[in-house]
């Protein structure tokens, strides 16, 4: 036993604990602002595993797009409409959970089963510091369609996120069914912290 | 730790390579009689060890530029009692906040009031692996280098956001909001500037990205070809530090001092230490990108020429390395310099100023850049790395 391959069952051992842990916490914890900071933990420690396969160009992307990118855009939703507030009694509670939690025990045990049936070979070599320029030549020629495919459904999302988030292209207000005042796009018209109900 | 010494020379000698500490001192340690492992292993945490230590007295200088220079930009003295020139100042700071009460406020979250400014220093400090000194003298010279950087800088603001919400305080989240907002805008332009400079270079490692910039001195610096993207890169640097003009984060009129508000003692001293550490990292990057890293004016190799001394002789190499350090850290610091004369100077931007200034200004002219980059490269690949 060498000193490296120590290292990495002590590192593996913890990044895989990490992400266990992390993701049945995002599932189960009532708070939905340390689910999201649990899934920023679950995203790093998955581009740690990516790195003890040797592919760092993955790991790095993991980090700037899941992490970077994709948690902030969870937590900048969660803390703009957050009203630290117990969530509403849902009739059924109890069945529902039972529910849910029969639905992903009988995923994980299926998933259990296919990991224990299917003959793991030891894989293709991992080409190292290569890997940012084949993953160039491959999205270049034979990925070449889904790559473009990819950035195209990209452009409709931010074209409908645009639409959806600018209220002059409606000539109504999609809450109130009021006519929106064109003038004055960047005020509220009734003040925010107003109760609504009063009028 | 990659060692690129070609077989066959002198470990720690070797002329293409240059000083390589690392080499040096394992076959000293195996010379000594111990195993190559162990030699590794007890090399590993200097470098680290090393590192940090350059990054906290990098923090310490800056302070005191800082304290002195806005003292001469509004016609003061500055701090003067504290030592010489009051050079003791900044450690006097230091010492303060470390001796100041830990308060966590009662409704606050404390475990992420506690997590929020780690997770804002550790990427800062992380960052500082992929920073060259010279062939051999950086940590570990990764094949993904300065996207390693991007990728860790876009952690932080997960940990303002955290210490903003955490702090249960609506300047504190506003702050915290603003940061990530503008942290997330202006990595888009920042990301395209590195990835022309990356283009010509072929590789994203920082020893390659320098060593693209040797061979005619000042005048292969990465400055003259690529002129936009150092200001782009320079301006996305300066807001990605929170640095005034783009200091909106913790505008003091408006938010108090935003995602900072609540903190006191060590946990304020972290943040203050995590944007210190970052803008020298990010003038060290600027230097790397573009002012040809640890290069002199003129090639070392010609002044050795002139002087008649063997490039590769242990004198030289030891000179030549020396010179690489001190050429970095002194570009580095004319730019924190530029920094600080800029925050003492000029006027904060509005938030929509700043995020009209990232998106329709910064976005498209960092594009063009890069498609200009991409031409240039094809036409005259003996001046754009081919």
């Amino acid at each position: 036993m060498t000193i490296a391959s120590t290292t990495q069952q002590i590192c593996f051992a913890v990044l895989s604990t990490t992400v266990v842990a992390g993701a049945l916490g995002v599932v189960l914890l009532p708070n939905v602002v340390y689910a999201a900071f649990l899934l920023a933990g679950v995203f790093l420690s998955v581009a740690g595993l990516y790195l003890m396969l040797n592919a760092s160009f993955v790991a790095a992307a993991q980090v700037l797009v899941y992490v970077g990118a994709v948690n902030v855009l969870i937590l900048f939703a969660i803390m703009l409409v957050n009203k630290r507030e117990d969530l509403a009694a849902i009739p059924g509670l109890g069945l529902r959970r039972l529910l849910s939690g029969l639905v992903c025990g009988g995923l994980f045990v299926l998933l259990i089963r296919v990991a224990f049936t299917t003959p793991w070979g030891s894989g293709p070599e991992p080409v190292g510091e290569e890997a940012t320029i084949r993953i160039g030549e491959h999205l270049f020629s034979d990925y070449l369609l889904p790559f473009e495919l990819a950035s195209v459904l990209l452009l409709m999302a931010m074209i409908g996120a645009i639409v959806l988030a600018r209220r002059d292209v409606f000539s109504q207000d999609i809450g109130t069914g009021e006519e929106v005042d064109q003038g004055l796009i960047e005020k509220a018209r009734t003040p925010l912290l107003l109760d609504r109900s009063a009028r | 730790m990659v060692s690129t010494s070609a077989p066959g020379s002198a470990p720690g000698l070797d002329a293409a390579a240059g000083l390589d500490l690392q080499a040096s001192f394992e076959t000293l340690l195996q010379g000594v009689g111990l195993s190559a492992g162990t030699a590794h292993l007890l090399w590993l945490p200097l470098p680290m060890l090393l590192v940090l230590v350059a990054a906290v007295v990098g923090v310490l200088v800056n302070v005191w530029l800082e304290r002195k220079i806005s003292a001469a930009v509004q016609q003061r003295i500055g701090p003067e009692y504290a030592g010489a020139l009051g050079v003791l100042q900044p450690l006097a700071d230091g010492l303060k906040l470390v001796f100041k009460e830990d308060i966590i406020p009662a409704r606050a979250d404390s475990l992420l009031f506690t997590l929020g400014p780690v997770l804002v220093l550790i990427p800062v400090i992380l960052s500082w692996l992929v920073v060259p000194f010279g062939q051999n003298l950086l940590i570990s010279n990764v094949g993904v280098g300065i996207f390693l950087w991007i990728a860790l800088s876009s952690i932080q603001p997960i940990g303002l956001l955290m210490s903003g919400y955490a702090s249960n305080n609506k300047y504190s989240l506003l702050g915290g909001l603003r940061a990530a907002a503008q942290s997330i805008s202006y990595e888009i332009p920042l990301a395209l500037a590195v990835l022309a400079v990356v283009m010509m270079s072929n590789s994203l490692s920082t020893v390659d990205i320098v060593n693209q910039q040797t061979g005619a001195g000042i005048l292969s610096w990465n400055i003259w070809r690529q002129p936009v993207g150092f200001v782009i890169f320079w301006i996305c640097a300066l807001a990605e530090c929170e640095r005034l003009p783009f200091d909106l984060p913790e505008a003091e009129e408006e938010l108090v001092a935003g995602y900072q508000t609540e903190y006191a003692g060590m946990k304020f001293a972290l943040f203050y230490l995590g944007s210190y550490i970052n803008l020298v990292l990010s003038a060290l990057l600027v230097s790397v990108l573009y002012l040809g890293g640890w290069g002199f004016p003129l090639p070392v190799e010609w002044l050795a020429g002139w002087l008649g001394q063997p490039i590769d002789a242990p004198a030289v190499q030891v000179i030549t390395a020396s010179v690489g350090i001190v050429m970095t850290v002194l570009k580095a610091y004319l730019l924190v310099f530029l920094a600080i004369l800029l925050r003492w100077t000029t006027p904060r931007v509005r938030i929509d100023q700043l995020l009209d200034l990232g998106w329709k200004f910064l976005l498209p002219i960092a594009l063009v850049n890069l498609l200009v980059t991409a031409g240039l490269k094809l036409a005259f690949p003996a001046f754009f790395g081919g």
